[in-house]
């Protein structure tokens, strides 16, 4: 960690977990999403569930859905803004055995039937971990751009991918794979070293059939 | 970065002043100039008088803690026994860590539990013993850079969080951090920052996290108040040419280790100490039906 993360963030207290993790773990969620987010259950698990009104985690949540970042004051006021912005929220509680002790699972759906859930931890000190997306195991800290490329199981996928990130001249840092049965549904993280505009999810899609959806998520600084 | 012995070293070595050794360090570490890291903290400690002042007049309540930094602010008009800079200290201490209790915006140095310290520490020392100093902006992020490389290493070799390490890892720290950053401020040598840092550390060893309701108020907001005492003290002790025992570096360890074996009822779970006592409980439950 070096010295400006130590002398930082700069941000809405109180509690740089529960506060500032909570709107960044809200920004990251809507830059998945892809844009304005109208309907959100949030299910918070652990602290989140026990101290994280004290620390204000609901509205920092709910100010990081509509895009606010962690050192806006208008975090304090996530509940009324996300009201005038007419998104609809529930919250509930959620206690699972296996969930991080400060973690929050976000679904989301439009009126047209789209749906996304997402699940993200906070870590300390406003870092996170967005560890799901739609039952895929992601785990990615978001401090570099992210793209996640779902597709199906079909062999050749990953080697059209990465051969367009290196016709690009992007270096992947990480990369993971997943996928929930042979020939089934499967997942590509890829944590990448450059600036996410030169990436462009739609030119990715194209690279190969079996791609279903390609998420791209820029790097959301602490 | 991870020894403030190999710090001082380098920084004789290569004849520079200690900040520049730190920039240097984190430069070769991260692959971002000195340059721009100078600037990075230098919008850091803006961002910290920002919120310094903010917080000398925002009215926003706490949950739990009545104002403190008024009271405290109107005393060091006044007078009192540890004398103007030590009050003023403490005064913009409770301002600012109420501020944050309050949602208000602040800086986390390192924590946003002990964001009143560094504040309360470099704010006052302007205030009373910066007034003819030279290009007095640039001293001052120099001493925040020293604060930061102190808090660095306490990462790297203990632990920043109550979590992991209870109260002597965020106030503690902070403490640490601003002690250095006066015992610099005041002209000290590398050998003095780093026994101001130790002497500060010492004192506050096994200090725990134990939070009333889980909120970051009460012990928190008066440790903040607090422990600016104890960092200027050690700075003025150092400066004393005070040495410390046991070195910086093994006292950090130390402090992990002491931090480890805290038990986790005591690390930031209000499951214990002053979080559990008759009266803690008694507002907690309070709370549950009065909402902001």
């Amino acid at each position: 960690m070096p010295v400006w993360d130590i002398i930082g963030p700069v941000m809405i207290g109180p509690s740089s977990s529960h506060t500032a993790g909570a709107v960044r773990i809200g920004r990251i969620v809507r830059l998945c999403w892809g844009g304005d987010v109208r309907n959100a259950n949030i299910y918070m698990r652990g602290s989140f569930a026990t101290t994280g009104e004290g620390h204000g985690t609901d509205r920092a949540l709910l100010a990081g859905l509509l895009g606010y970042a962690p050192d806006d004051p208008e975090v304090r006021n996530g509940r009324e803004l996300a009201l005038k912005s007419g998104m609809n929220f529930n919250f509930y509680e959620e206690d699972l055995e296996c969930a991080h002790p400060n973690s929050v699972r976000i679904e989301i759906r439009d009126d047209g039937g789209r749906r996304m859930d997402a699940t993200a931890a906070s870590l300390g000190g406003g870092a996170v971990s967005l560890q799901e997306l739609d039952g895929f195991e992601v785990g990615v800290s978001c401090l570099l751009p992210v793209i996640i490329i779902m597709n199906r199981d079909v062999h050749g996928v990953v080697g059209a991918v990465t051969t367009y990130l290196s016709s690009h001249g992007i270096n992947i840092a990480t990369m993971k794979l997943h996928r929930n049965s042979r020939g089934g549904l499967a997942t590509m993280v890829l944590e990448l070293d450059i600036n996410e505009s030169a990436v462009r999810p739609e030119e990715v899609k194209k690279v190969h059939d079996a791609i279903v959806r390609v998420i791209s998520i820029p790097g959301v600084a602490l | 970065m991870r020894s403030l012995l190999d710090l001082t070293k380098l920084a004789d070595e290569l004849d520079m002043y200690l900040h520049e050794a730190v920039l240097a360090t984190d430069s070769e570490a991260t692959g971002v100039s000195s340059d721009e890291i100078f600037d990075l903290i230098s919008s850091r400690l803006k961002d910290m008088r920002r919120s310094a002042e903010e917080a000398s007049s925002s009215n926003n309540p706490c949950r739990l803690v009545p104002k403190t930094g008024p009271l405290m602010r109107a005393y060091s008009e006044k007078g009192g026994m540890c004398g103007g800079f030590i009050l003023r200290a403490s005064a913009i201490a409770l301002e600012v860590a109420t501020y944050n209790a309050s949602m208000g915006r602040i800086v986390a140095a390192p924590t946003a539990g002990s964001c009143g310290i560094l504040p309360g520490m470099l704010f006052a020392w302007e205030e009373f013993y910066g007034k003819d100093v030279a290009d007095k902006e640039r001293k001052l992020t120099e001493a925040l850079i020293v604060a930061g490389a102190v808090g660095e290493i306490i990462a790297n070799r203990a632990t920043l969080a109550g979590a992991e390490g209870g109260c002597q890892a965020e106030c503690g720290a902070a403490a640490a951090m601003g002690s250095a950053a006066l015992a610099y401020l005041q002209g000290g040598s590398c050998e003095a920052v780093s026994n101001a840092v130790a002497l500060t550390l010492k004192s506050v060893l096994g200090l725990v996290c134990d939070p009333v309701g889980g909120l970051v108020e009460s012990p928190c907001i008066k440790r903040n108040g607090l422990l600016v005492s104890v960092g200027a003290l050690a700075a003025d002790m150092a400066m004393a040419g005070i040495t410390s025992l046991i070195p910086a570096d093994e006292v950090i360890d130390a402090m992990g280790q002491i931090g480890r074996s805290i038990p986790p009822s005591l690390r930031e779970t209000s499951r214990g100490g002053l979080a559990v006592t008759p009266t803690a409980k008694k507002l907690v439950k309070g709370l549950g039906t009065k909402k902001r």
